[in-house]
């Protein structure tokens, strides 16, 4: 390894480590704990020694550490098995599993949650406790539900072909949810979703992988404008778009079109298409909303998300007027979250104050995290303190 | 050191001082009140003395067992009338004067016209472990 240590680069070796120990007969927890264990070692020892071939050295490091765990078993348990597994002295073997390694980790049989954590573990490489720290649950909590899903999935085959679709999930999951701790979990998911793009699909390429990594790093390049100082929330419209990241903006988009060039659109192209024309546009007026419409009839067309449907109203209002906007805000389902929210936007648009600072009000009251709370009184409190004077 | 639940509802307390709901605030007495309630977080950080705090929604039910074979039951949501928790800190302190002290300034949150709000706060000692020596 040249250059200075970079703990990413280290820990995408994890789940190409993991799988040459399951070829090599491990099962895939005791392979998984065993690579945590490496990756301790190579933190302690890399950046003073550096390796020359890093997966070499993991493959070395782990399947030692496998072995002893087993012999130690084996001599608790008075049994000879160690024999069977003696280290493979040969050169690791050239096929990549990390795709089996998502796949696996992926399980449809493993709950969201779950599955998200063996893909933070397993995939990503990180620790219990970074894991935990960023999902703030007690650290033997998320060691329970780690072990739990290895265990849920232990017995899930090595070679039969997963769903990209499952592990799209649990990388958007990552992505959208987090954002405590040490670790910065978009990043994380956006550095997998790189990297499942690159190994998806017959020629390297899945159209709806590459829509995930756009859609991605469109939100991210946001991300400098989304919030200030305070941690209060600022709405797209009131965003301070030099804050925006170009360079992740310029990538999105060419990843974008990349994908839309090979003519299977789905819905996270199609998302990633619509925060490409917010991200292409100097301010909300100047938005080319009729289009940004466009994009939400093929996606509502598509996945027939009552979601969508949301959105699509506010879009609408934008493009063609409050009225219209609040005419298809009448189609939508009225329990869903924002629906308030959005509401009252759109008559504050038009012009019925009172209604939308009431509406403000109850969303608030409805609102799913604090900041959003916090920003939707002070929306209602704007309108409500404007009125009185 | 005892814990203490020093305990915010959103009503079921008696009637406070300066009893006007946040949206009827100007928007900066909101930013000030929430800059008050982070400092105050972070003050009970830096003392040593924060274990917990949390917010909650608004929003929730009542739930009890049915008869068997038939799924819970929900009672909700809250009626008005109802005390309901907005959220808590659970301190870590000297004792119970230290939880009242802390609750005292919790309770002098700014609201409207940036005045206290002088809001009830319910604190409540925790159960502790059995001292080694107390037998």
């Amino acid at each position: 390894m040249t250059g200075p240590f970079d703990e990413a680069t280290l820990r995408s070796l994890v789940p190409s480590v993991i799988g040459v120990l399951v070829r090599r007969g491990a099962d895939f927890a005791a392979a998984e704990d065993a690579v945590q264990e490496a990756l301790v070692e190579a933190v302690r020892s890399w950046p003073h020694d550096p390796p020359r071939d890093p997966k070499g050295w993991l493959v070395t490091v782990a399947w030692r550490r496998f072995l002893d765990v087993v012999r130690s078993e084996s001599a608790r348990q008075r049994r000879e098995v160690a024999t069977e597994l003696e280290p493979d002295p040969g050169p690791t073997q050239d096929a990549d599993d990390t795709l089996q390694v998502f796949f696996l980790c992926a399980h449809p049989a493993l709950t969201p949650a779950s599955a998200v954590a063996l893909t933070l573990r397993a995939v990503a490489g990180l620790t219990t406790r970074q894991v935990a720290e960023a999902y703030l649950v007690p650290e033997a909590t998320m060691a329970q539900r780690i072990s739990r899903a290895k265990r849920t999935v232990s017995t899930a085959s090595f070679d039969r072909p997963g769903d990209l679709a499952t592990v799209r999930r649990v990388l958007y999951l990552v992505f959208n949810e987090g954002y405590s701790g040490d670790v910065d979990l978009a990043a994380e998911a956006i550095r997998l979703t790189r990297q499942l793009a690159t190994l998806a699909g017959p020629d390297g390429q899945d159209p709806e992988t590459e829509g995930l990594l756009a859609l991605m790093l469109l939100h991210h390049a946001r991300r400098p404008a989304r919030t200030r100082a305070d941690g209060t929330l600022v709405p797209l419209s009131e965003q301070d778009r030099s804050l925006w990241d170009t360079t992740l903006v310029q990538e999105g988009v060419d990843v974008l079109q990349a994908a839309l060039a090979r003519q299977q659109r789905g819905e996270y192209q199609l998302q990633a298409a619509i925060a490409a024309l917010h991200a292409d546009a100097p301010s909300t007026g100047e938005t080319d909303w009729v289009q940004v419409v466009q994009w939400y009839d093929e996606l509502l067309a598509l996945t027939d998300s009552p979601v969508v449907r949301l959105n699509r109203a506010v879009a609408v209002g934008e493009a063609d007027g409050a009225r219209a906007g609040l005419a298809a805000l009448a189609d939508v389902d009225p329990d869903l979250p924002r629906h308030r929210a959005a509401a009252a936007y759109l008559h504050e648009k038009s012009g019925d104050l009172a209604t939308a600072a009431q509406l403000y009000a109850e969303a608030a009251a409805l609102a799913t995290n604090l900041a959003e709370r916090t920003h939707l009184t002070k929306q209602a409190a704007r309108l409500n303190s404007s009125a009185g004077e | 050191m005892p814990k203490y639940l020093i305990l915010k509802h959103y009503r079921g307390t008696p009637a406070t001082v300066n009893d006007v709901p946040m949206d009827q605030w100007a928007p900066a007495e909101v930013d000030a009140h929430m800059q008050f309630m982070d400092e105050f977080g972070k003050r009970l950080e830096e003392n040593g003395e924060l274990v917990d705090a949390q917010a909650l929604s608004q929003e929730g039910a009542f739930v009890r067992a049915n008869d068997q074979g038939t799924g819970p039951v929900t009672d909700g949501p809250f009626a008005e009338t109802k005390d309901l928790i907005a959220g808590w800190y659970v301190v870590d302190v000297d004792g119970w004067d230290r939880a009242v002290e802390l609750a005292g300034e919790l309770s002098l949150a700014p609201g409207k016209d940036g005045r206290p709000i002088h809001e009830w706060l319910e604190v409540r000692p925790f159960y502790g472990a059995p001292s080694a020596t107390g037998d």
